[in-house]
């Protein structure tokens, strides 16, 4: 992404974002609500033209190659469950239409026993608890081996004992070296295990980046989420010791 | 285009008919009826008006062949609003679908249920009513296709409507067809209608089937160029419908109305 940029009128969501995210990498992009995370998240997806700025992914602009882009890439968001209407097992094979996935039905078998998912298989959607409709989502997230994959809150409805198994299970798939990861999260803790780089948003703008285990120290906090806060009440003071 | 992206869409709105009444009842239920009171009606004018003239053709056949184009509207509609109501979209348009394969699509679904109405209405008005296609010969073919291609362009005209305005305006697309039927001259001769009336019905495409109709039924014979001219009309309104819907989703792209979408911030 270089240069990204939303404005609404005049307000600006976004402002001069660029960033990279590397294969095998885990990105988390952290900031206080309304900070600009999923409003990035929306345009790196094409559901929402940036205002200034492109976004390449695998080398493919998704502003004019949007199709092919998006082929390589898949997310989960809690605000976009899959329909409710549908089984398990035929969302996956609509989405695995879409994606274009090879040998669907022996994915969908895959998939669904990586995510613990072969029990409510036939279940609609609709009628799964919020974390089962979670790892339904990550199930179809990872349909198409995406080389980039958008995770917004990715383990906001999951227990302690799914969403760790969740960010192992995320990062075992990074460190197979074909996908890189977005990760949003407001769990610092969860943060400081998965992400190898954070990127701290404030009013749009991208305020810090580094390792989310020695930047708090950087910055004179002694934890992630103290510096979370710091970026959330005092942006501007943060981005005044950037300066300096 | 990739014809297995349009068919995961024509597969979604499968699964979702498949089992559900309160989906597969409306595909015939409500024309069903129709056909029955009209026929009954068309019954009772045959016995109260001048001998020689029948109205099973003029008028059951007009019923038929208007619900048929509100059936194929409403199959494109309804497959788009199932998105709606399913809040849907952001998974949709996040994917590599592209604009065209989500609409074919769509007239996959709307082919399919449409059909299954056609198919009851048939066998309903010949069987109960005596209503016979045989009498319109070849150009029930140009009947139908204006009427398909006309519902389709309407139909995606309503899903522009929706997806512009947000999910409360679906209330603006039902009554599309109705509102169109005045001008269609649907069951009388568009000569009936004022001067700025049979302006607006002559650049309707469903005109043409119901003028060709009723020269049929009368013992003449339909031209077959004004047909044409309907067919022709048809295929322009379907084109000039996807325009508008690609500039819709354009808007909406850049607005943010469609990241935003159930917050209908017109």
């Amino acid at each position: 992404m270089a240069g990204l940029r939303k404005a609404y009128g005049g307000t600006v969501a976004v402002d001069g974002v660029s960033f990279e995210v590397a294969r095998g990498e885990i990105v988390g992009l952290l900031g206080p609500n309304g900070a600009g995370k999923t409003t990035t998240i929306n345009m790196i997806l094409g559901v929402l033209e940036p205002t200034a700025g492109t976004i390449h992914v695998e080398g493919l602009d998704v502003g004019r190659e949007r199709s092919r882009a998006l082929g390589c890439t898949n997310f989960a968001a809690v605000y976009a469950p899959l329909p409710g209407n549908l089984t398990v097992a035929q969302n996956l094979r609509v989405f695995g239409m879409l994606y274009g996935v090879a040998r669907l039905s022996q994915r969908i078998e895959e998939l669904l026993t990586e995510f613990d998912l072969l029990p409510f298989r036939d279940a609609k959607c609709g009628v799964l608890s919020s974390g089962e409709q979670t790892r339904v989502a990550l199930a179809k997230a990872m349909l198409n081996r995406p080389h980039l994959l958008l995770l917004d809150e990715p383990t906001a409805s999951l227990d302690p004992a799914s969403a760790q198994e969740t960010r192992a299970r995320m990062r075992r798939f990074a460190a197979g070296g074909e996908c890189g990861v977005l990760w949003t999260s407001h769990n610092m803790y969860e943060v400081e295990e998965v992400c190898d780089r954070v990127l701290f948003v404030s009013k749009g703008r991208v305020l810090l980046e580094g390792d989310p285990k020695t930047l708090p120290a950087e910055h004179g906090r002694d934890s992630l989420e103290e510096l979370f806060i710091a970026v959330a009440r005092e942006p501007l003071t943060l981005m005044q010791s950037e300066v300096a | 285009m990739k014809a297995g992206r349009a068919a995961a869409i024509f597969l979604r709105q499968l699964y979702l008919l498949r089992g559900s009444l309160a989906r597969v009842l409306p595909l015939f239920a409500w024309i069903t009826v129709d056909i029955v009171l009209w026929g009954f009606i068309t019954r009772y004018l045959n016995t109260v008006a001048a001998p020689g003239y029948n109205f099973v053709p003029a008028l059951l056949g007009a019923v038929l062949l208007w619900d048929f184009f509100s059936r194929v509207m409403h199959g494109v509609t309804t497959a788009f609003l199932e998105d709606v109501w399913s809040r849907n979209f952001l998974n949709f348009f996040a994917s590599p679908l592209k604009i065209s394969e989500y609409l074919a699509g769509l007239v996959l679904s709307s082919v399919a249920t449409s059909a299954v109405g056609l198919l009851v209405m048939l066998v309903l008005a010949s069987a109960v009513f005596g209503l016979s296609f045989a009498g319109y010969g070849l150009l029930l073919v140009p009947f139908l296709l204006v009427l398909f291609l006309f519902g389709i362009a309407l139909g995606v005209v309503g899903a522009a409507v929706v997806l512009r305005f947000g999910p409360a305006s679906e209330w603006f697309v039902w009554p599309l067809p109705a509102l169109v039927s005045p001008f269609a001259g649907v069951f009388y001769p568009l000569s009936t209608l004022p001067l700025w009336m049979r302006g607006l019905g002559r650049a309707l495409p469903p005109s043409y089937v119901f003028e060709g109709m009723r020269a049929v039924v009368a013992g003449g014979e339909a031209a077959w160029a004004p047909l044409a001219w309907g067919v022709l009309l048809a295929v322009v309104y379907v084109l000039l419908a996807c325009w508008l819907f690609v500039r819709v989703h354009r808007h909406v792209v850049r607005t943010g109305l469609l990241a935003r979408y159930s917050a209908e911030t017109v």
